[in-house]
C-alpha cells in the first residue's frame, strides 16, 4: 500500500517536472524559431476564430441565467437596481475567465492534443526531428504565444456578450430599466477587476494549451494504450487535467489578488 | 565478409549496441557506406534494421558504439556535429511521415522554411523544382491523402532531396507493396540516387530488388552485420547465414512452384 502511494507520488512529481521542462523548452524555442509570426497567426486563427461561436453562445446564456437568477434574489431585498453590479462582477472576476477557458479547452485544447498525438503516432514529429526542425518551436511555441493573446480576447468577448445577456433577461424580460442596469455595471467595474480578469485568462491560456500540447506530444509514452487508443487516452487526460487546473489556478490567483 | 572498399567513406558505424528492456536489438553492428553509393542493409523482419537507421538519424539513442559521418564522430553531446549531420542527411520513413494537414508543395517547402533563411521566393522555386523532378508538379496543391501510394513515396523523396542532402536514409521503402510497385520504388531510388548523386542507405528485406539496384549490400542478423560486400559477392557467398537468407527468399518461389505443380496434377486427375 505504502509502496503504491510512494510510486504514484513519485510519478506525479516526475510528470510535473517533465511538464515544467516541456513548457520552459517551448518558450526558449521562441528565440531561434523561424517564421514564427505566421504560425502564431495561424494558431491564433485556430484558437480564436474557430472557437468564437461557442464563446458567444455560452457567454450569452451565462449572462441570461445570471440576470434571471440575480434579479429574483435581489428582488427579495428590493435591490434589483444592483443587478448590473452582480452580473458584471460575477462575469469579470470569475465566470468569464473560467468558463471561456473551459470552452477553449473543450474545443482548441482537445483538438491540439489529438493533432499532436496523431502526428506523434504517424512519425510526423520524428520526421521533423530528422530534418533538424525544432519540434517545440514549430508545433508548440506558436500555440502558446497565440493563447496568451487569444484567451484574454475571448474572455473579453465572453464578458461583453454575458453583460448583454444579463441586460436582456433583466430589462427586456423582467422589466428592469436598462439605464439602471447599465449604470450599475459602469459603477461596479474597476480597473483592478479588469486586470484580474486578463491575468486569469492569460494564465489559463498558458496552462491549458501547454498541458494539452504536453499530453499530445507525449502520446507515445501512454502506458495504458497504444496507437489510436493512446491518442484518445492522452486527449481525454489533457482535457480533464486542463479543466481541473483552470479551477485550481482560479482559486490560487483569486486568493492572491482579492 | 566482402572485399575492401576503395572509395572514401561517408558514413561508418562501429559496434552499435541497442537494447529495449531485455531485448537486445543491435549487438555490435558495424557498417561502412562509401560516398556516392547505394548500400542496402538486408535482414529479416525484427532483425534491427529500422533501429539501426533510427540510431543514425538520432531518433533513437544507441546504448554504445560509434557513428562517423564524413570522418567526424556523432556523439550525443556534440550538438554542432549532430546539426551538421541533420543538415546534410535526409530520412525517408517507412510510413512516409508526410504532414497530412499540408499540401504537397507545403510538405516539400517545410524543411527549407524551418531550417534555412532562404527568401520565400527561392523556397517556392526550389520546392516546385523538386516536385517537377519527381513528376508531381501537377499535384502541388493536393494533400497527401489525395495522392496514390506511389505518389506519396515520391512526395516523401521530394521532401528529402529538396535540402540537397549528401546522404538519404530509406527505412523499408518497399514494405507492404506488391512486387510491381516494389520494383518501381527501387528503380526510382536507384534512378534519383544516380541523378542527384546522393549516397543512399536502404534497409529492406527485398533481396532481389536490393541485389539488382545496390552497389553494396550488408546482411543484419541477430543485431550483428554478418556480411558486407557487393551484390555479386553476396550471391557467391558460402556463409551459412547468407545462404539461409537467400534460401528463405527463394522459399516462396519453391512453394509457389509446388502449388502450381499440385494444381496441374489436380487438373489432370479431373
Amino acid at each position: 500500500m505504502l509502496r503504491t502511494v510512494g510510486r504514484y507520488s513519485l510519478s506525479i512529481v516526475h510528470e510535473l517536472g517533465d511538464f515544467a521542462l516541456f513548457t520552459g523548452q517551448s518558450f526558449r524555442s521562441a528565440l531561434g524559431a523561424r517564421r514564427l509570426g505566421r504560425r502564431v497567426v495561424r494558431a491564433g486563427f485556430e484558437q480564436g476564430v474557430r472557437c468564437l461561436p461557442v464563446i458567444l453562445i455560452v457567454g450569452m446564456f451565462t449572462g441570461l441565467v445570471l440576470g434571471l437568477q440575480g434579479y429574483y434574489v435581489l428582488n427579495r431585498f428590493g435591490s434589483e437596481g444592483l443587478l448590473g453590479t452582480l452580473v458584471s462582477l460575477s462575469l469579470i472576476r470569475e465566470l468569464g475567465p473560467v468558463l471561456a477557458a473551459l470552452m477553449l479547452v473543450g474545443q482548441a485544447g482537445s483538438a491540439l492534443a489529438a493533432e499532436l498525438g496523431i502526428q506523434r503516432n504517424t512519425e510526423q514529429i520524428a520526421a521533423l526531428e530528422t530534418m533538424g526542425v525544432s519540434t517545440h518551436a514549430y508545433l508548440v511555441t506558436p500555440r502558446l504565444l497565440a493563447a496568451l493573446v487569444v484567451y484574454p480576447i475571448q474572455t473579453a468577448l465572453f464578458v461583453t456578450v454575458g453583460l448583454w445577456g444579463g441586460s436582456l433577461s433583466g430589462s427586456l424580460l423582467l422589466g428592469l430599466e436598462p439605464g439602471v442596469y447599465w449604470s450599475s455595471v459602469e459603477r461596479a467595474i474597476s480597473a483592478p477587476d479588469v486586470r484580474e480578469c486578463f491575468i486569469k485568462a492569460a494564465t489559463f491560456g498558458l496552462l491549458t494549451i501547454s498541458l494539452c500540447a504536453y499530453h499530445g506530444f507525449n502520446a507515445h509514452r501512454c502506458s495504458s494504450a497504444t496507437g489510436a487508443r493512446a491518442v484518445s487516452a492522452s486527449t481525454t487526460r489533457a482535457v480533464v487535467q486542463s479543466s481541473i487546473i483552470v479551477l485550481a489556478a482560479d482559486y490560487i490567483i483569486t486568493s492572491f489578488l482579492v | 565478409m566482402g572485399a575492401e572498399i576503395n572509395q572514401p567513406l561517408l558514413l561508418r558505424i562501429e559496434g552499435l549496441f541497442k537494447r529495449f528492456d531485455e531485448n537486445v536489438v543491435l549487438d555490435g553492428a558495424s557498417l561502412s557506406v562509401p560516398r556516392g553509393s547505394l548500400v542496402s542493409v538486408l535482414g529479416r523482419s525484427g532483425a534491427g534494421k529500422s533501429v539501426l537507421l533510427k540510431c543514425m538519424a538520432a531518433v533513437v539513442q544507441p546504448d554504445a558504439g560509434s557513428i562517423y559521418f564524413d570522418g567526424k564522430p556523432l556523439t550525443v553531446g556534440d550538438a554542432s556535429a549532430r546539426a551538421d549531420f541533420r543538415r546534410r542527411c535526409s530520412f525517408l520513413f517507412q510510413s512516409n511521415a508526410l504532414f497530412d494537414s499540408l499540401t504537397a508543395l507545403e510538405n516539400v517547402a517545410l524543411p527549407l522554411e524551418q531550417t534555412t533563411d532562404l527568401p520565400d521566393k527561392e523556397i517556392r522555386g526550389r520546392s516546385l523544382e523538386a516536385l517537377r523532378q519527381l513528376e508531381l508538379d501537377a499535384h502541388q496543391d493536393r494533400y497527401p491523402s489525395q495522392l496514390s501510394g506511389g505518389m506519396q513515396k515520391r512526395l516523401a523523396l521530394a521532401r528529402a532531396i529538396v535540402t540537397r542532402p549528401e546522404l538519404v536514409l530509406f527505412d523499408e521503402p518497399t514494405a507492404g507493396l506488391d512486387p510491381l510497385r516494389r520494383n518501381a520504388v527501387f528503380a526510382m531510388i536507384a534512378k534519383y540516387q544516380r541523378q542527384f548523386g546522393f549516397t543512399a542507405l536502404v534497409v529492406t528485406h527485398d533481396l532481389t530488388e536490393a541485389l539488382i539496384a545496390s552497389d553494396r549490400v550488408a546482411l543484419l542478423d541477430k543485431g550483428r552485420m554478418c556480411f558486407e560486400g557487393t551484390p555479386a559477392e553476396f550471391s557467391a557467398s558460402t556463409a551459412t547465414v547468407v545462404g539461409d537468407f537467400r534460401d528463405s527468399a527463394d522459399a516462396l518461389g519453391r512453394t509457389l512452384a509446388a502449388m502450381r505443380r499440385g494444381e496441374a496434377l489436380q487438373s489432370k486427375d479431373s
